[in-house]
């Protein structure tokens, strides 16, 4: 599983379903390497569910199942050879609630490094340091690593999670709206941030905000709605992928009329 | 809403105006405060219960009692105060009272010849590995003046050898009459009127005085037909034995159950899904049945049929399926659904952002659960854990199915010991005819009671521990 070519992820015709409803329809998308890709798209697009089955975190999820091949580096992550473990730990994952450990911060940190075998205090030490100092923390916190991560402000918070991601030296973050859950001045500190990774990682990130979208993103992809009467005045809704450009272009020059509505504000 | 009537808008409204509105309001917090009356009672009358509960054993354990001595304990030492003598006081006053069988005290703790030769051969042989006063190795033991016998007593014997021997065997106290702590404490005068009335007093060698039941002496002592020397330290130590075992064994099991349960038994097949649900709700009907039939389970399995293990005969012990271990296996059984269910609804508690994060890393699902789930889960595991072995410490009918023996007198020494236990001690002694033992009963009551508190702070204790580990 490494990785090579311009492209980190490609998807073939994936559909995902939870149980028998359809999720996400027929998604054909290619993410490239040492970008940020923005996801954005309706409440209940399935953009999250897309990116939540770049790292098979929707294994998690008893009656979700995906069709269609999911490469990662040329390398298909749905073959039955592939241990999601692996999967993971190359693609890390920051969620839209901060949410570390219970633990003090050093051992958030070294929570990682750990699981995969890192025993050393002084490499310990080391790989803490220098995740607080990628993740813009090290100047708040380096006095008191022994306090609980759960003691930081909520910016703070997102921004260990993402040291944390950093630790194990993955390939690729995907984050799923990091900051719906901080005020705008820690939203601002985490956008930077991602500036600066992306120099470094593959960024892959859902957000509800086109602004952040436009601000942070080299490309966009937008996800809609599909609807379907049955019967009994029921409906079936399902996500699709209904454009994807550089995010210039995307926000200036949308292809379809939905897309534009999107971005304006009309609906969503 | 608004309709216009002769350029007057009218607004037409579905809400109560203000009058009614008034009216409504003064109704609701009426409703309120009737509710809140009712919680106030409720917890008034449990208090009312528990102090009830408790004044009732207290009064019990404490107050006078009017015995009989063979000999009056104020004149058996120098002083008169029998429990702060020392033990030259004591070792003088057992030669000088009991002057033959004091020797037979020696013969019974400290001789190490045989018994026909003890009057005939020097001290130094009989002696051989005690403490012998300077200047009498070669005397025998008919040879010793009363001084050097109370110097080998005193020598050899520990006080409390001493005392309980003068308590027993010396002062022969008798209780006539027990008293409970109120009457004692206000009606002291009458109650003395009435012994001097029905026992003759003084006179006839009857003393009243302020016994607390509950003494050291009553926790250290091995049980006994005699209310004034019985002890409850064979109950006392069974209970522990089978505590402590119950736990070692329903905890991990327990909690493992509960680990399957809540986070390997979720899975693709949903056959396996329904077959853990199933699980599941049997688990919770197999807290609500009777312990007695716990009891009979135990019987058949544990007694009976597994005797080969539960005795101790698979490591050449003798002795039958009635031990220690098949008690906690019982209640093993017994705690084990309150386990499982309080340890389930701690894992469900653990937030699913945890587990995902740690996923998130690659942490595989053992490591998640090792790492993550079981710390958080931890303070609530313990709940369950206190109210299992508080279950455990009080049940009492599946023990006596179990056949917990109460005349047992020696204390239990390991799994495959017979064994008592307090609850039954308990029941034994509030069941027999003489007054007495009620006041005894009353005193193991209160150890049971300061146990059980012991056992609980502790476990608070530990998940207090937990819970600050997680804050940081």
């Amino acid at each position: 599983m490494t990785q090579n070519g311009a492209y980190a992820f490609e998807l073939k015709n994936v559909n995902i379903y939870y149980g028998s409803k359809l999720a996400v329809n027929d998604v054909n998308i290619t993410i490239p390497n040492q970008k940020i890709t923005a996801f954005i798209g309706p409440s209940g697009c399935g953009k999250s569910t897309v990116l939540r089955s770049l790292n098979r975190m929707n294994d998690l999820i008893a009656s979700a199942r995906l069709e269609g091949e999911v490469h990662f580096g040329g390398q298909s992550l749905y073959e039955q050879n592939v241990d999601p473990v692996e999967v993971r730990r190359r693609i890390g994952m920051v969620f839209q609630k901060p949410n570390p450990f219970p633990k003090s911060i050093y051992d958030n940190i070294a929570y990682g490094p750990r699981l995969l075998g890192v025993r050393s205090k002084s490499v310990l030490d080391d790989i803490v340091e220098s995740c607080l100092k990628d993740s813009y923390l090290w100047d708040e916190v380096k006095g008191d690593l022994k306090k609980s991560g759960l003691a930081l402000s909520g910016g703070q918070q997102q921004r260990l999670c993402i040291a944390r991601t950093i630790a194990v030296e993955p390939e690729v973050i995907l984050m799923d709206e990091p900051c719906s859950a901080l005020d705008p001045i820690a939203t601002q500190a985490i956008e930077e941030l991602m500036r600066d990774l992306v120099k470094q990682f593959t960024i892959v990130i859902v957000t509800h905000n086109m602004q952040q979208a436009q601000r942070v993103s080299d490309f966009t992809a937008f996800y809609s709605i599909r609807k379907e009467e049955i019967a009994g005045g029921k409906e079936n809704r399902w996500g699709i992928l209904a454009e994807y450009a550089p995010t210039g272009r995307l926000f200036s020059n949308p292809a379809s009329e939905e897309t534009e509505r999107y971005i304006r504000g009309e609906f969503g | 809403m608004a309709t216009v009537i002769d350029g007057e808008p009218e607004i037409k409204t579905f809400m109560p105006d203000e009058a009614a509105f008034k009216r409504g309001l003064a109704g609701r917090k009426t409703r309120g405060l009737v509710w809140q009356i009712f919680f106030i009672a409720s917890i008034v009358i449990a208090l009312l219960a528990l102090a009830a509960l408790f004044l009732n054993v207290v009064n019990s354990s404490f107050g006078l009692v009017a015995s009989t001595f063979e000999i009056d304990p104020d004149e058996v030492v120098e002083g008169g105060d029998l429990q702060a003598a020392s033990a030259e006081q004591l070792a003088a006053a057992i030669v000088r009272i009991r002057p033959n069988p004091s020797k037979v005290l020696v013969r019974d703790n400290l001789s190490s010849v045989p018994t026909n030769e003890f009057t005939t051969r020097p001290l130094s042989d009989v002696l051989s590995g005690h403490t012998i006063p300077p200047g009498i190795e070669s005397k025998t033991i008919n040879e010793l003046t009363p001084e050097e016998l109370g110097a080998v007593l005193a020598a050899n014997l520990s006080t409390d050898t001493m005392l309980t021997y003068v308590s027993a065997d010396i002062v022969g106290e008798d209780v006539l009459e027990t008293y409970p702590l109120f009457d004692s404490l206000f009606n002291r005068g009458a109650i003395e009127a009435e012994v001097i009335e029905e026992f003759g007093g003084e006179a006839e060698n009857v003393e009243v005085y302020f016994r607390s039941w509950l003494r050291p002496s009553f926790i250290v002592t091995k049980q006994s037909s005699d209310p004034i020397a019985t002890g409850i330290s064979t109950a006392l130590l069974g209970t522990l034995w089978i505590v402590t075992i119950t736990v070692l064994i329903a905890f991990p099991i327990g909690v493992g159950a509960a680990i399957y349960l809540e986070e390997y038994s979720v899975s693709k097949n949903p056959w396996a899904e329904r077959f853990a649900r199933v699980i599941e709700t049997n688990i919770r009907n197999l807290a609500g049945v009777p312990s007695i039939i716990y009891g009979l389970l135990g019987l058949a399995i544990f007694v009976r049929a597994l005797s080969a293990i539960t005795s101790g005969a698979f490591l050449g012990l003798d002795g039958n399926g009635r031990t220690i271990l098949s008690a906690s296996l019982t209640m093993a059984l017994l705690v084990l659904p309150v386990i499982i269910i309080n340890a389930q609804e701690a894992i469900r508690a653990v937030p699913s952002s945890i587990r995902e994060a740690s996923y998130g890393l690659g942490a595989t699902r053992w490591q998640t659960i090792w790492k993550q789930v079981i710390p958080a889960a931890m303070p609530g595991i313990l709940t369950g854990t206190i109210l299992g072995m508080s279950r455990a410490i009080g049940e009492t009918a599946p023990l006596v199915v179990i056949g917990a023996s109460t005349a047992i007198f020696t204390d239990p020494n390991g799994p495959f010991s017979s064994f008592t236990a307090l609850p039954i001690q308990i029941y034994q002694w509030t069941a027999r005819p003489q007054p007495e033992f009620r006041a005894v009963a009353a005193a193991a009551i209160i150890v049971l009671l300061v146990l059980l508190l012991l056992l609980n702070a502790t476990a608070i204790f530990l998940r207090q521990y937990f819970r600050r580990q997680l804050q940081g």
